[in-house]
């Protein structure tokens, strides 16, 4: 096991938008996480790494643990530090640093980060860049990239940490079909390499195609999981049903 | 801010700031000094006395000399130097502008002040005055086809000018119905009567004398008397004393005669105040060099014009090094205050984000100028005393960090809040992410903004002007006054502050060019 989260629960104001969510993924797993607009699958996903701070509940990732305080303090923003150091993430709006080079993007973290020597981050970013294909444009600046070339780079960026986990955050909804094939063979190959993938994704495509496990949340719970195939064809849950039902219509 | 309302401002603010210095000088009034050893403020040794005047357009009074570049003279000049003689003690001129001369007194810059000051009771209760060394009348002047202005009372309907804050002002905002008119500068007075602007002027006989030309002549008789007196810091009755007593005895030597003599300033009204009936057989050449030199120039040729143009390349020169080490030094500090007044506005606690916006509304919300003034007169009640330089510099870079914090806020807020996200989840820390991928976004959109203010700055530093500074707008205004050349120094001067501006405009781009890829420029 690879990641365990316990009983995450998390609130805005009255809304109570996590109600207690487990989770336990096994290494290589790549796990699909659905449901409708505002059922808290990016808060989850970001609750994961701690860029939110849940209320409750706790995260074990590899051998880094952080249950969350009442009160945040030094010491558990290092916990989550250390933590963080296990996994890497990707936005749906990819957030590469527009003042850098596409080779910067992706050096940078293992450069300030890990104290990582020039040369040796440079090979390694030059090597990731390739595997997603991108080998040809690594001095180009992300603003002459297309959607689905920045997202690759943003996953190359993410893997350069040399990350556990990986957590997409609808890393296609803002491309086109073809590029998002573009990002999706590459999320592909990397769970053919025995990466842990943790996707919040629309595309149910991809969801029954390519993950081990589904999950489908609503109101801040997991409702149902498991094979995608069985619960694509046959759910289990009412709310389930009535969820995929709305999408193919 | 037109320099005539920066003054006006100016005049507003020393006299609060006289309240304050006076009563501070109050609460810190010294112990009584030993009789013996005179007390001179601003002196660098025993044997200096230092005086201050305002040496721009003030002819006759202490003026630069438009004949020898660099000299300073005038009847004024000469008497100081006179009764430095009689304190045995070298007499050192200091610069300062009109409304700083008082402030600048009352905080210890020099021992005193001469500059035609009326002996008047709202001036009396600011300083001590020592005896009149010259007593005149104002008189009326008018263009030389002008009829029938003759009399104070002939002026009613008509636009009169006079220097601002004097016994010929108030004169005039007596009478009913004069339009009146009041000027910081003579040379500004007269060409307006010249060209027609004005109809008459009113004005202490010696300016008349001395600043109307050909064209013009003086009419009906004087009116009024205007004694001029030396000014003292209130808390010096000793060097007051001491001066008083130097007066007494040129007047009797005749020393005070010979001078005013040379001048053509010996009149009538002199002779009866002093008592002195005699006839000096003196020729006035201080005047007759003087009107030769100003017919020189107005007839000059070509060559003449840029001779003189040349001399004055030095002079800008060094007006510019002032100008551009002032402002330059405030930018520094400006933007250094500025990023950390921004980054606690921005992400700072609570309390900081209240104290940092405090800051930069106060800053924003008072006029620069006041600032200058306040930091310069009025921080030495509260015991902290800066030299111009400093103080200059200082309130230039408070009251710019302040903007600039406001743009690197706002460039801070341009920044998409992913950028921050994507970074904290690559494990950077909080400031990691700041120093590599906000700031370096923020700064990028910032730029242009900066390059703005920085001009904006270049020409905001004339306002050190007040605080002793002679720096390029100072030095315009004294070239273009003591050789009432208003097109070809402004010429010369503003390519000056164009050549300051230049590098950094070149500079910004280049940052711009280096930083400019901005985010969906196209090429997609
Ligand atoms: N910082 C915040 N402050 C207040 N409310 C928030 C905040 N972040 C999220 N929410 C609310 O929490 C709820 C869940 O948001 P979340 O982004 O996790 O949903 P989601 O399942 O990812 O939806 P979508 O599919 O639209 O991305 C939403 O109602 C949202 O408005
Ligand atoms: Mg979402």
């Amino acid at each position: 096991m690879v990641l365990q989260a316990k009983d995450i629960r998390k609130s805005f104001g009255d809304n109570d938008i996590l109600r207690g969510i487990s989770l336990e993924v096994e290494r290589g797993e790549l796990i699909s996480i659905i449901g409708p607009s505002g059922c808290g699958k990016s808060t989850f996903l970001r609750c994961l790494n701690f860029l939110e701070h849940p209320d409750a509940g706790n995260v074990r990732i590899e051998d880094v643990e952080l249950t969350s305080p009442r009160h945040w303090h030094r010491r558990d923003e290092a916990q989550a530090h250390r933590l963080r150091a296990h996994v890497g993430m990707v936005f749906q709006s990819f957030n590469l640093f527009p003042h850098r080079s596409v080779l910067d993007n992706v050096m940078m973290a293992p450069v300030h980060v890990k104290k990582m020597d020039h040369e040796a981050a440079r090979r390694i970013a030059c090597e990731l860049l390739k595997k997603v294909g991108l080998g040809a444009v690594k001095d180009r600046y992300p603003d002459r990239l297309s959607g689905g070339q920045k997202q690759r780079a943003a996953i190359a960026r993410a893997l350069a940490m040399r990350p556990s986990v990986m957590l997409y955050d609808e890393p296609t909804s803002a491309l086109d079909p073809e590029l998002s094939e573009e990002v999706l063979s590459v999320m592909r190959a990397l769970d053919e390499e025995g990466m842990t993938q943790l996707v919040v994704t629309h595309d149910m495509r991809f969801a029954r195609a390519a993950s081990d496990r589904v999950l489908y949340l609503e109101e801040g719970q997991i409702v149902e999981s498991g094979d995608p195939d069985v619960m694509f064809a046959n759910p289990r849950e009412a709310r389930t049903r009535r969820f995929l039902r709305t999408l193919l219509s | 801010m037109t320099p005539t309302i920066a003054r006006a401002l100016g005049r507003f603010i020393v006299c609060g700031l006289l309240v304050l210095g006076s009563a501070a000088s109050v609460l810190t009034s010294r112990p009584a000094q030993a009789s013996s050893a005179l007390v001179v403020p601003g002196a660098q040794n025993e044997h200096d006395l230092p005086w201050a005047s305002d040496g721009e357009a003030n002819v006759p009074y202490v003026f630069h000399d438009p004949a020898q570049e660099g000299r300073v003279t005038g009847f004024e000049y000469e008497l100081m130097g006179a009764i430095a003689q009689h304190v045995h003690r070298h007499s050192r001129f200091i610069q300062n502008g009109w409304d700083g001369l008082i402030p600048g007194l009352s905080r210890g810059l020099y021992a005193m002040v001469i500059d035609g000051i009326e002996m008047t009771p709202e001036h009396k209760e600011a300083v001590l005055f020592s005896h009149p060394y010259y007593v005149t009348s104002d008189r009326i002047m008018v263009r030389r086809d002008q009829q029938g202005l003759e009399s104070l009372a002939a002026l009613n309907g008509h636009a009169v000018g006079t220097i601002k804050n004097t016994a010929a002002e108030r004169l005039l905002l007596q009478q009913n119905n004069v339009f009146v008119r009041s000027y910081d500068e003579e040379t500004n007075l007269f060409s307006d009567l010249k060209n027609g602007r004005l109809d008459a002027v009113l004005i202490d006989e010696p300016i008349a004398h001395y600043y109307g030309s050909d064209d013009m002549k003086l009419v009906g008789p004087p009116i009024g008397t205007v004694a001029y007196g030396i000014a003292f810091p209130k808390d010096n009755p000793a060097l007051r004393d001491a001066v008083d007593h130097a007066l007494t005895t040129l007047q009797h030597d005749g020393t005070l005669h010979r001078i005013l003599a040379r001048w053509n300033l010996w009149t009538p009204q002199m002779a009866a105040y002093t008592g002195d009936k005699t006839t000096l057989d003196i020729k006035p050449q201080a005047w007759e060099d003087y009107r030769r030199t100003m017919e020189s120039m107005s007839g000059s040729s070509f060559h003449a014009i840029m001779y003189r143009y040349v001399r004055f390349i030095p002079l800008i020169g060094q007006g510019a090094v002032m100008t551009l080490a002032v402002s330059a030094l405030a930018m520094i500090l400006a933007v250094a205050m500025g990023v950390v007044l921004a980054l606690g506005r921005h992400y700072g606690a609570i309390s900081i984000k209240i104290l940092c916006g405090t800051y930069v509304e106060i800053v924003r919300g008072t006029p620069l100028l006041i600032q200058v003034l306040f930091i310069f007169y009025g921080l030495p009640a509260f015991g902290i005393r800066l030299s111009p330089l400093v103080a200059g510099v200082l309130s230039l870079g408070f009251n710019y960090a302040a903007y600039e914090a406001e743009n690197y806020r706002a460039g801070l807020l341009s920044v998409p809040r992913g950028q921050m996200e994507a970074a904290i989840a690559l494990n950077m820390t909080h400031f990691q992410a700041l120093r590599l991928v906000v700031v370096p976004q923020a700064f990028r959109t910032v730029v242009p903004v900066m390059t703005n203010d920085f001009i904006a700055l270049i020409k905001d530093s004339s306002l050190v002007s007040v605080i002793t500074l002679t720096e390029l707008s100072q030095t315009y205004i004294r070239l273009s006054s003591t050789y009432y050349d208003y097109v070809g120094t402004g010429l010369m001067v503003g390519l000056a502050y164009l050549l300051i501006g230049l590098p950094f405009v070149r500079l910004a781009r280049m940052a711009e060019k280096r930083l400019g890829r901005v985010v969906g420029q196209g090429h997609h």
